[in-house]
């Protein structure tokens, strides 16, 4: 990786640890601890079900509001404080800036994802008392939060890079919640006819699908995740965040920075 | 080889709700600076020095023309480790320490990790502010910031420094410092490119001045020309109307209350005036040389095209 591309990356992730975002983790844990008292009232079976959903549901939703809340703020902060300026006056690339910002908010959305996917183990050991073999199996829905993670960061980042904070706040948020559903739009594709059809298929193709990425209640159930989505999520997230990043990049290129 | 060479430069801004209307903010602007000048760059507010700063920078993109800087063209990246630019009213990120923003910065400046710490250190003495240590720049007043802002402009030791109305908001004593940081940037040989609107610091430390207005260059003058001694032209008061006559080619704008006159005489032509009224017996009531200041010269470029008065 170069220097300067590095640097921002660094840079963004130390913002982020300074606007104090991680104390959300304080948060989480907290909110575990609060339930906790629940989950003894269920029987001993679902007590470690209800754990898991809550836990990893968590992960996946702090993560992806700090992606909004961050990723919005990310380029066009330092064009209204002209930040921007100082860094655009050295030999610094367009593109650098922004795949260094997109970088350095994944890195801290993993970093984040680490330290509460760590906190819910501590979880699970107190109150379920044990850690099965196959709670391994969770670290694949870790693993596949990141992945939506980088689709988010991605996403807003695009926005951020050609409007104000309001619009890409709203419209991250509004992809999040279709993208979660994001089955269901295919499914409609699927049973739909003419125009319509073709319409949908397209959208369900440029939009983003996170329902596959969430395996929650599977691995909350005990069940297999096959080696096969988790090489398919990979490829999908990697081309989706990589397609949207570009776009993110080819906009900001000719813009004027007033 | 010129240090910068603009050629042409505009840029129009879209401007209403549809953004379909163009308004001009810099007219194909020519200027070229040399190597080691110290160049200001003079203007009202609105004048379009911001605008042209930020073209030069590439932070913004000209609608047509170009411009080179130490002979490359102005958008190659290299270049950019040659110059340093402070913004106008510059914030910086306020959650990190004067280092650690001059360290990011060196960084994104290409400055090796070897000599970072060291230059650092060298710098914040230089701009006086060895002992802020490692409190945040939330923490900095406005001429700290300021002098932060220099720092980072030059920690990468670059050739061409761009500086923003370096003096704006400044109290007395910060202006005094200020000026006093560029005057050894000057010693040191950079090329200085500094837009302004204070002209008693433009007047103090620059080679050159460039006057615009409206977006349009008005004039370029040498300041030395302004503060040397000898002035070009002269006032002649005399009684005597009837001297008038004789020297009436060299005299502008004549003025006659009732015997006494008084013009202005080309200082090349004084002493063949004089010798001329002696001779007529005219009566000699004063002689003083007009100095232009910058300042009129400033004035007599602002001024609106429309008022300014016909020449025949
Ligand atoms: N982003 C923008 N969109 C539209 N017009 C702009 C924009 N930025 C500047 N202008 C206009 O361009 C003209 C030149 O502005 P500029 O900021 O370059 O002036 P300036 O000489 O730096 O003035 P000041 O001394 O106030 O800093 C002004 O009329 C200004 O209103
Ligand atoms: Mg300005």
């Amino acid at each position: 990786m170069n220097s300067r591309l590095s640097a921002i990356t660094l840079n963004t992730f130390r913002e982020a640890v300074r606007d104090r975002v991680l104390y959300n983790l304080i948060l989480f844990v907290l909110l575990l601890v609060a339930s906790a008292p629940l989950f003894s009232q269920i029987s001993i079976g679902l007590e470690k079900l209800m754990l898991v959903n809550v836990g990893l549901s968590s992960i996946s939703l702090f993560g992806v509001i700090i992606a909004i809340f961050i990723g919005i703020g990310l380029v066009s902060k330092e064009i209204e404080k002209k930040t921007l300026y100082t860094i655009l006056s050295r030999p610094v690339r367009r593109w650098e800036f922004i795949a260094g910002k997109y970088l350095g908010l994944l890195l801290t959305l993993v970093v984040n994802a680490v330290l509460m996917t760590a906190g819910f183990y501590a979880a699970l050991l107190i109150f379920i008392h044990s850690l099965a073999g196959t709670d391994a199996r969770m670290l694949i829905a870790v693993y596949f939060i990141v992945l939506q993670f980088m689709m988010m960061v991605a996403i807003t980042l695009l926005f951020s890079a050609f409007s104000s904070p309001i619009f890409s706040a709203t419209f991250a948020f509004a992809l999040f919640v279709i993208g979660t559903f994001g089955e269901d739009l295919k499914n409609f594709a699927a049973m739909s006819h003419g125009a319509t059809k073709y319409l949908v298929t397209g959208a369900a193709y440029i939009l983003p699908n996170f329902a596959s990425l969430n395996v929650i209640s599977q691995v909350a159930h005990e069940q297999n995740v096959s080696g096969q989505l988790v090489l398919f999520n990979t490829i999908y997230a990697l081309l989706y965040s990589v397609a949207v990043t570009v776009g993110a990049i080819l906009i900001f290129e000719r813009r004027d920075l007033k | 080889m010129h240090a910068i060479e603009i050629r042409a430069l505009s840029k129009d801004y879209p401007v209403g709700f549809w953004k379909r209307t163009l308004r001009p903010a810099l007219k194909s602007l020519d200027l070229t600076i040399e190597a080691g000048e110290t160049f200001g760059f003079l203007g009202p507010n609105g004048a379009g020095k911001t605008t042209t700063l930020k073209l030069l920078m590439g932070i913004i993109f000209p609608s047509s023309g170009s411009a080179t800087i130490l002979g490359k063209d102005f958008l190659d990246p290299e270049i950019k480790r040659k110059i340093g630019f402070l913004p106008e009213q510059p914030y910086f990120y306020d959650y990190l320490s004067a280092p650690e923003l001059l360290d990011y910065y060196a960084q994104l400046s290409g400055v090796p990790a070897g000599v970072r710490k060291q230059r650092i250190g060298e710098l914040l003495s230089r701009v006086g502010l060895s002992d802020v240590g490692n409190k945040q720049l939330r923490k900095f007043s406005k001429g700290m910031l300021q002098r932060v802002g220099i720092a980072q402009a030059i920690v990468h030791n670059p050739d061409v420094i761009f500086l923003d109305e370096p003096m704006s908001g400044l109290d007395p004593v910060g202006r005094h410092e200020v000026r006093e940081l560029i005057q050894s940037l000057k010693d040191d040989g950079k090329t200085i490119f500094f837009s302004t609107h204070i002209l008693s610091d433009a007047e103090a430390l620059c080679d050159r001045v460039a006057v615009i207005h409206k977006g349009e260059l008005r004039g370029v003058g040498v300041v030395n020309d302004f503060r040397s001694s000898v002035a070009d032209k002269t006032e002649v008061i005399w009684l005597g109307a009837g001297a008038l006559r004789a020297v009436e080619e060299s005299v502008v704008e004549p003025h006659i209350t009732g015997d006494t006159v008084r013009g202005t005489v080309q200082s090349a032509d004084l002493d063949r005036v004089l010798d001329i009224l002696r001779q007529r017996h005219a009566r000699l009531i004063s002689v003083t040389p007009i100095h232009r200041t910058l300042e009129e010269y400033f004035l007599s470029k602002t001024r609106e095209r429309e008022k300014e008065p016909v020449q025949l």
